[in-house]
């Protein structure tokens, strides 16, 4: 019965990694760059959220939606003014601004905010479903981030394929050229992309916040990278893939850390990554890229 | 003919420079409302830049582009696709992981009318629009034969069948004008016989211009009723069909002295 309790707070954990994951796979997918500033749009949103619900009182929901509001205009300008100018740079140039936009955002965080760590609110009671006969107690948090982790899923896969919003993004990640001559926007659709990776990084950071309620400036770093691996381990590019990969990686964590060791979960984690990339370089659901000649 | 009219297409002393070499220089052609007009030419004669100077994916140095009598000067890649201008590639470029339907869905982009607020709240507009977009997309298929083949991953088609897509593809984005790169390259005979027919189809059907570059001659003579000729950048010939074979520096441009 352990291990059950166990592997639901993997998923549950994993949840929070697959939202995260989703934003870097999205834009990955069609900008083709990786966003290292996501975990840090994921900080700020938690910061927002904190000082909705703190300092203003503003219910859960409200405040939610408010540090969404944060989050997605904050990833349209990094955007427009960090990544747009370098369209045509080389992969190295992006990624080393995107690297910069993370400094800058995690020290202005800290001018802003201070360093010192603030404690997050509890946004849901402590209650817990109790299974066969209270031996597997799940928490209702816990269930709330997986619930919410599937929603956010299914709502993204219905935007990718039914709307033509969607269909131009997937039009974008195979061939931004004949995109273009279809008469497709690119450029919306790379701010569009965006806008939704950093929207949702914004309910990962509250999610994150309820479970770990210890906020401070270097808050996105390690999830942002645990996400990325997830966005790598299940094929970067692929929604499906960075959703299965975020939960696996939250299970194996936790498993790790129950059965083998705690300071050595981490480890672990990017051991199995490395096996998985070694078996199969594009990951888990990865497309083969293969030039034709 | 149609020599009164106003060209579908007017092109004006065009030229484009790369760095210091110039890949076409003082080009002149008129494209006419519903006539098939060919683009030839030696290899590196210039032709597919042409098409990326009237696309827009190349900005001319010089000259100017009139399209439906408006000047083009300041129109991007995106707004020659919404005036009327749509392309085929010289190698195909389908967006071949996803289905042969959502191509020339795609396609239709600009022409869908709900906005994200519609998708969101699946309003009538939204299923209204889908079914509209469903249909037309499916009449388009079954005009180019691919009707049976909507779901299939178009990067799984026969290549045949990818060309005749791309070509599909295209006409979904409501084009007055259809340019066509080497559509019959890499077809066996019968295939290039069927795709004639086709060609004329939709010329006659959507009452189009077409616009073709093509090395097979057969094609080219088959169904143009005016020829231009391209050679290092610069217009060699133009005419119908029998003046262009009768013609001494054709003849000389291809074969050599």
């Amino acid at each position: 019965m352990a291990f059950l309790s166990y592997l639901i707070n993997g998923l549950s954990l994993g949840s929070v990694y697959a939202i995260i994951a989703l934003g870097y796979t999205m834009v990955y997918g069609i900008a083709k760059m990786l966003n290292f500033a996501h975990g840090d749009i994921m900080m700020i949103g938690a910061y927002v959220a904190f000082f909705a619900l703190s300092s203003f009182g503003i219910p859960v929901i409200p405040s939610v939606l408010l540090s969404m509001l944060a989050t997605t205009l904050l990833g349209v300008v990094i955007e427009r003014l960090a990544y747009k100018p370098l369209r045509n740079a080389t992969s190295l140039s992006v990624l080393i601004t995107a690297i910069g936009v993370s400094y800058f955002l995690q020290n202005g965080a800290q001018l802003l905010w201070s360093s010192s760590t603030k404690v997050f609110p509890a946004i849901i009671s402590n209650g817990a479903v109790k299974l066969f006969g209270g031996e597997l107690q799940i928490s209702y948090l816990t269930l709330v981030t997986i619930v919410v982790c599937i929603a956010v899923m299914v709502c993204l896969t219905l935007f990718i394929n039914k709307t033509k919003t969607g269909m131009a993004m997937r039009a974008c990640s195979e061939d931004k050229g004949a995109a273009t001559l279809m008469g497709i926007n690119v450029n919306l659709i790379i701010s569009i992309t965006f806008a939704i990776g950093s929207g949702i990084a914004a309910i990962a950071a509250v999610l994150l916040c309820a479970t770990y309620p210890t906020l401070s400036p270097t808050l996105g770093s390690m999830p942002g990278i645990k996400a990325f691996t997830a966005a790598v381990f299940g094929g970067i590019g692929s929604i499906p893939g960075a959703f299965l990969g975020g939960l696996m990686l939250g299970v194996i964590e936790i498993l790790a850390k129950a059965y083998v060791s705690t300071q050595l979960s981490d480890a672990i984690v990017f051991a199995v990554l490395i096996i998985v990339l070694l078996i199969k370089p594009t990951g888990l659901l990865g497309r083969k890229m293969s030039e034709k000649v | 003919m149609s020599e009164n009219k106003t060209p579908v297409l007017e092109v004006i002393d065009l030229g484009i420079d790369f760095g210091g070499l110039t890949a076409v220089n003082d080009f002149n052609m008129k494209v006419f409302n519903e006539e098939i007009v060919g683009l030839i030419g030696p290899n590196g004669a210039g032709k597919t830049t042409v098409f990326n100077m009237l696309t827009k994916v190349y900005q001319p140095t010089r000259g100017s582009i009139k399209f439906l009598g408006q000047d083009t000067s300041k129109m991007t890649v995106v707004d020659m696709n919404k005036a009327g201008i749509a392309r085929t590639f010289q190698n195909i470029r389908l967006f071949s992981n996803l289905s042969v339907i959502d191509n020339v869905k795609i396609g239709m982009h600009n022409s869908i009318s709900y906005n994200n607020v519609d998708a969101i709240f699946r309003l009538k507009k939204f299923h209204d629009e889908e079914n509209r977009i469903q249909n037309e997309a499916m009449e388009l298929l079954k005009i180019f034969e691919l009707d049976d083949k909507a779901e299939i991953i178009a990067g799984n088609l026969p290549y045949g069948a990818q060309r005749r897509l791309e070509i599909a593809r295209a006409m979904a984005t409501n084009p007055k004008l259809l340019l066509l790169d080497e559509p019959a390259a890499g077809m066996n005979p019968q295939e290039t016989q069927e795709l004639m027919t086709m060609i004329r189809f939709v010329r006659d059907h959507f009452k189009i211009a077409v616009l073709l570059i093509e090395h097979d001659m057969k094609l080219v003579m088959g169904i143009c009723e005016r020829i231009t000729v391209l050679n290092y950048g610069m217009m060699l010939a133009e005419g119908t069909p029998e003046e262009i074979q009768a013609n001494p520096h054709v003849i000389k441009a291809y074969l050599g002295e």
